[in-house]
């Protein structure tokens, strides 16, 4: 019981730490913090403070930032359980843009068949894009951060060309528009909201969470993650085939990330983007899963909070705030974290000597 | 007339979150004698002797050197009282040279640069001057365990250490090196050193030192003349009651071949050949022990035996069936048991609960986990049913977190993981270390009782007391091959120092 | 032909960044601590210069005053770092993620600040090339390598070789060397390893501000957030390459600027022209992730770098 409340006393105080870190950081720059924090309202509930208006098109754009950083931020997660450190989110989930533009735009397909082909695709081109990673650490003990890394922006460069390249595209910055069978766009979702981009990614996210808990908690497959992320040794003497569970876990890592650039690509757009440089999804969700502990529920929670900060950034630009501000705060909640969870781990080493056990 | 007291730790006090590990401990060591520290695991003695060399500062009591109170803020300020430490775990730079290491923190300069010539030269000075052989160019990764002692040697000697404290010295070296340390502690004295010896060693004690001072749990019991007392007398000290030395047990009843080794080749962590050419028997119902120094093939053997290191050449055959290239998976459910040297390494997931350990091998099958989901009552009625019988003593049952339960129970807990299972051939490594003296016992007849149902017990063990005792039959490992096979009956630890040195050999 | 005599100058030009960061994640994981915000401080630093330089032009030392913001910069952001890694046992890895997120905030923050856009203006001038009298006159070697050479150049040169004699020679070097193999070893000899890894950091926090200034000022003409593109995240890959000492460095890092080179030259290389220039602009990166393999079995750094330091582990 007390481990649950200091679970969640840590990310609480990190994240008001953050936000405190932000506020000084406008004052000393001649800026005004209150504006940010109304921005911030503005952009989760629609309510304008100021002009007493409420707009329902905040809420649904609030959600569509919120959701591709929750299944990044699973992405992170899973591999942060397994002991692994996925920086290579963002190349995985352009991995998964590439293959949902590839299947939306030269896949035919009816109307409920055609979208669930682009998100499996995705999936299966994420997945990809992080067993490479995955391969490499398990067979030559090469550490993933720095491959990550690189893939990220061998896979900017691959998705850019391919737009021009494989798609098509006339103006090279944008291909072809997607069929309406291809994508997760919703007319009704969208009125609901003012004209907001709400689609039906939400749904693939709801189910990405389930099966998040549902795998590393309940199942055979998780305990051996689990037991691989805490102790490689202990597993391996036990029985457990270490490195293929290593690759798998990458695999899995790689395909949520693949979902959220279907999410993104057929859900937020309906096009395949080429892009000047790499849009920090994969770093929102290394916030996220830190944040959110690595559990399900956390990234749910964490994710809607730098939702939040994403979605308000527009607003916060518009009243004269830069909209930096939102990753100075993200960073130091990260940086919070970090130093923390250090702390702990400390406080944990140096605990009293057990009898029994070997001299101090 | 007042003998002149070279160190005196007067009523020393140090508390660790939970913990009193000294409590009003004197201790009071004459100039130029060898003065011994007894006690087990969890004594004190580390703790007391960190706090001299400057690692902690005590929360009571005084240090006196030559006579003057002293504040011992950290080793630099032992160091320049001429107190020096020669560690248990070796605190050498692998990939530095002997001088490198010795000169560290001290380098002699010219200019700007070290002055790695003349650094050479005052080595080999001391080396010659106290008898101690190193080869000053040499890297540490490359040379045995007994220079790397005389490297952490020299380390002291190089600063002018006058007092010198030797912490466990003897775990990692032959019965030989053994003598020729104490050879070179008395060199030492006769150059005017005193030299504070920290122990379990009864045998040893006797052997070397004039004076004994005895912790048990954080406390002083006594201070003897060594000459006068004996060595039962020290033990009873040391552990509180009469120490039986050996454990009860019935002669073995050997039956079939269960496990046959032959010929094998395995290589080590290094990439070389750890074990070279080793041929073994266990058979049912009896205990083969392996004894031998640190390093000449213990870990490859085990490995190779259980799986987790793939076989260069040979055959490992588990009751007729060639073992040789299945899974460390496949040869747990065909019946091999280990209970691994490192409890924290290998034995458990720390970070898991009780009973989440207690699956670690069975969790992907009925009854623990149906369809690839786990069960998680089964696996808590396991862990009830398991704490139950082998009294295993763990804060909050099933639940409890492993990493918050004292070593004791941790390796009751793999023990009963293990033996549960009931396996035909149970591997059994260092199943002792770091423990106290009524888990020891507890883990001994456990060992025994299993040998008594008629499975096979291979035990490896670095404590030759602990295979002289519990082995029916022992085999020597030396250089990666057994050496020799004796009946523990019919040998002693001269036989076995001989031949775990290489220096005899005996095959019965 | 001549193409190869304006590749090479080039791929010194991009190789300087990368040796001196490289060089600066050197000493903080030879003292034990992996610091992956090299290109986090890259950034800060050539923020720093470009905003500098901007602002005191046309004085003819400005790009110079900018360098020094740069190093100064570059210190100062390291020491959260140092902080949180050495003193508060952060895992070394998820607090140089979060400078690096940090570093992109506040950088184009102040841009928005100070220059109300995202980027700062452009200077004019930057640093100005040297030739070296009497050297540049070489036939062949005295074009490429002694002729219209940026000094930031030469000083990457230096530093590497006193970066072998430090660190190779001196007392300080075999202590530095001794807190990233066995900070309990040098413990316990008296060195005292928090300081030694905090000057490690520092360094680094230096010597990447240098880098990153080095870069903005001779391949820009502003501070913008794609400024750096990954390039400290190339040094670490040199430094791995490069297995930790300064002549690998030297060498993984002319590598790499060579590789940078031709991705701008591919276009007017015969052979390279039909590939398309996307897979020049990844060849970089590819050949890390391919050096990374090919090394990684054989290059082992020093062995407590990454590990918190534990006064009490045995």
């Amino acid at each position: 019981m007390a481990k649950r409340s200091s679970a969640i006393l840590l990310p609480v105080v990190a994240i008001l730490f953050g936000f405190a870190l932000g506020a000084l950081v406008l004052v000393a720059t001649g800026k005004g913090p209150l504006a940010m924090f109304q921005a911030m309202l503005q952009s989760v509930t629609g309510i304008n403070s100021e002009a007493g208006s409420f707009n329902p098109r905040y809420i649904g754009e609030f959600i569509v930032q919120a959701m591709p950083i929750m299944l990044t931020g699973l992405s992170v997660g899973f591999a942060f359980r397994t002991g692994l450190f996925n920086i290579g989110a963002e190349g995985q989930l352009m991995a998964g843009s590439i293959a949902a533009t590839a299947v939306a735009l030269w896949v035919k397909a009816p109307p409920g068949a055609h979208v669930v082909l682009v998100l499996l695709a995705a999936m299966a081109a994420g997945g990809l894009w992080g067993a490479v990673p995955g391969y490499l650490k398990a067979r030559f003990n090469v550490h993933e951060v720095v491959v990550t890394i690189m893939m990220n922006y061998i896979a900017l460069f691959l998705n850019n060309w391919a737009v021009v390249a494989l798609f098509k595209s006339e103006d090279r910055i944008k291909t072809a528009a997607f069929p309406a069978s291809a994508m997760l766009k919703s007319t009704a979702l969208s009125a609901m909201t003012h004209g907001s981009r709400l689609n039906w990614g939400f749904v693939p996210v709801l189910v990405s969470l389930v099966a998040y808990w549902f795998i590393i908690e309940k199942t055979a497959f998780g305990y051996s993650l689990r037991a691989v992320g805490f102790n490689k040794d202990g597993a391996q003497y036990a029985g457990m085939k270490v490195n293929r569970n290593i690759v798998w876990s990458m695999i899995i890592a790689g395909a949520f990330a693949g979902l959220a650039g279907a999410v993104i690509t057929v859900g937020t757009f309906s096009f395949g983007r080429a892009l000047p440089a790499a849009e920090g999804y994969g770093f929102d969700g290394i916030a996220v899963a830190l944040v959110g502990a690595n559990a399900a529920i956390g990234v749910f929670l964490s994710g809607l909070l730098f939702g939040m900060l994403k979605a308000a950034q527009t607003l916060m630009q518009s009243q004269g705030i830069p909209k930096e501000i939102a990753s100075i705060i993200q960073a130091s909640i990260v940086l919070f974290i970090a130093m923390k969870y250090g702390i702990s781990h400390v406080l944990q080493k140096l605990g009293p000597p057990k009898p029994g056990e070997t001299d101090r | 007339m007042s003998v002149a007291f070279v160190i005196e730790m007067l009523d020393i006090v140090k508390v660790f979150p939970g913990i009193r590990a000294n409590d009003g401990v004197t201790l009071q060591v004459e100039q130029g004698s060898i003065h011994a520290l007894l006690g087990e695991n969890g004594a004190g003695k580390s703790t007391l002797m960190s706090m001299l060399f400057g690692l902690y500062q005590p929360d009571g009591g005084t240090i006196k050197v030559r006579g003057s109170a002293v504040r011992i803020g950290n080793p630099n300020v032992a160091n320049q009282l001429g107190i020096g430490m020669v560690h248990q775990h070796f605190k050498l730079v692998h990939n530095f040279t002997v001088t490198e290491n010795i000169i560290l923190g001290l380098e002699p300069r010219s200019g700007l640069v070290i002055d790695l010539k003349g650094a050479a030269r005052r080595v080999r000075e001391l080396s010659d001057r106290y008898g101690l052989l190193v080869d000053p160019e040499a890297r540490i990764e490359d040379i045995s365990v007994g220079m790397q002692q005389r490297v952490e040697i020299l380390k002291m000697l190089y600063r002018n250490a006058e007092i010198l404290i030797f912490d466990e010295p003897t775990a990692v070296l032959t019965p030989q090196e053994i003598r020729e340390l104490m050879g070179i502690m008395h060199r030492l004295v006769q150059e005017g050193k005193t030299i504070l010896l920290i122990t379990h060693k009864l045998k040893e004690i006797k052997e070397v030192a004039r004076t004994c001072t005895v912790l048990r749990r954080g406390r002083l019991i006594g201070t003897v003349a060594v000459a006068e007392t004996t060595e039962a007398r020290m033990a009873e000290m040391m552990v509180g009651r009469e120490v039986s030395f050996h454990v009860e047990k019935a002669p073995g009843r050997p039956g079939d071949v269960v496990l046959r080794i032959e010929r094998i080749q395995v290589r080590n962590a290094k990439g070389l050949l750890g074990v070279k050419d080793l041929s073994l028997e266990v058979r049912a119902g009896e205990i083969l022990g392996i004894c031998g120094i640190d390093g000449n093939g213990q870990t490859e053997l085990i490995r190779a035996v259980t799986g987790l290191s793939d076989l260069e050449s040979g055959r490992i055959l588990f009751k007729g069936l060639d073992l040789s290239n299945h899974s460390v998976k496949q040869r747990t459910d065909a019946g091999v048991g280990h209970i691994p040297e490192d409890r924290h390494k290998h034995g458990l997931i720390l970070d898991f609960r009780l009973d989440e350990n207690f699956v670690v091998h069975s969790y992907g099958e009925p009854p623990f986990s149906r369809a690839g989901i786990l069960d998680f009552r089964a696996i808590r009625v396991n862990a009830e049913r398991l704490i139950q019988e082998f009294d295993v003593r763990c804060g909050q049952g099933p639940a409890s977190p492993t990493r918050a339960m004292s070593g004791g129970n941790q390796q009751k807990a793999i023990v009963a993981r293990e033996i549960d299972r009931s396996p035909a051939l149970l591997i059994v490594a260092q199943p002792t270390r770091g423990l106290d003296v009524g888990a020891i016992e507890y883990i001994h007849r456990r060992i025994i009782a299993e040998r008594d149902k008629g499975k096979a017990i291979l035990l490896v063990s670095l404590e030759l007391d602990e295979v002289l005792d519990l082995s029916d039959r022992i085999a020597v490992l030396c250089g990666g091959e057994i050496v020799g096979v004796v009946d523990a009956q019919a040998t002693n630890e001269n036989e076995l120092g001989l031949m775990m040195a290489g220096s005899a050999r005996k095959v019965s | 032909m001549n193409i190869l005599l304006t590749m090479i100058p080039m791929a010194l030009i991009y190789a300087t960044p990368i040796i001196i960061a490289a060089l600066g994640g050197l000493y903080s994981e030879r003292s034990g601590v992996v610091n992956i915000a090299l290109e986090g401080i890259m950034m800060v630093g050539g923020f720093a210069a470009a905003a500098v330089t901007v602002v005191l032009e046309p004085n003819p030392m400005a790009a110079y005053f900018g360098l020094l913001a740069a190093v100064i910069t570059g210190l100062l952001f390291s020491v959260l770092h140092a902080f949180a890694c050495v003193h508060l046992k952060a895992d070394q890895v998820v607090s140089g993620t979060a400078l690096n997120i940090l570093a992109g905030g506040i950088t184009v923050y102040l841009c928005q600040i100070f220059f109300d856009q995202q980027r700062t203006n452009a200077f004019t001038t930057g640093i100005a090339k040297l030739s070296l009298p009497g050297l540049a006159r070489l036939p062949v070697l005295g074009a490429l390598l002694f002729k219209d050479v940026y000094p930031t150049s030469y000083a990457a040169l230096l530093l590497v070789a006193l970066t072998w004699f430090v660190v190779a020679r001196t007392p300080f070097g075999l202590r530095l060397r001794a807190c990233g193999e066995h900070p309990q070893a040098a413990a316990s000899m008296g060195i005292d390893v928090v300081r030694m890894r905090y000057v490690g950091v520092l360094l680094s926090g230096a010597l990447a501000g240098l880098a990153g200034g080095t870069m903005v000022l001779t391949q820009d003409i502003q501070y913008s957030l794609t400024s750096i593109h990954g390039t400290g995240f190339i040094a670490l890959a040199c430094l791995i390459f490069g297995k930790w000492n300064p002549a690998g460095v030297l060498g993984a890092g002319l590598f790499f600027g060579l590789s940078e080179a031709t991705s701008i030259y591919a276009k007017d290389i015969p052979l390279l022209q039909a590939v398309p220039q996307d897979f020049f602009y990844m060849l970089p990166y590819i050949l890390t992730v391919i050096a990374l393999v090919v090394f990684s079995g054989k290059s082992v750094g020093p062995r407590a770098a990454g590990e918190s330091y534990d006064p009490g582990k045995r």
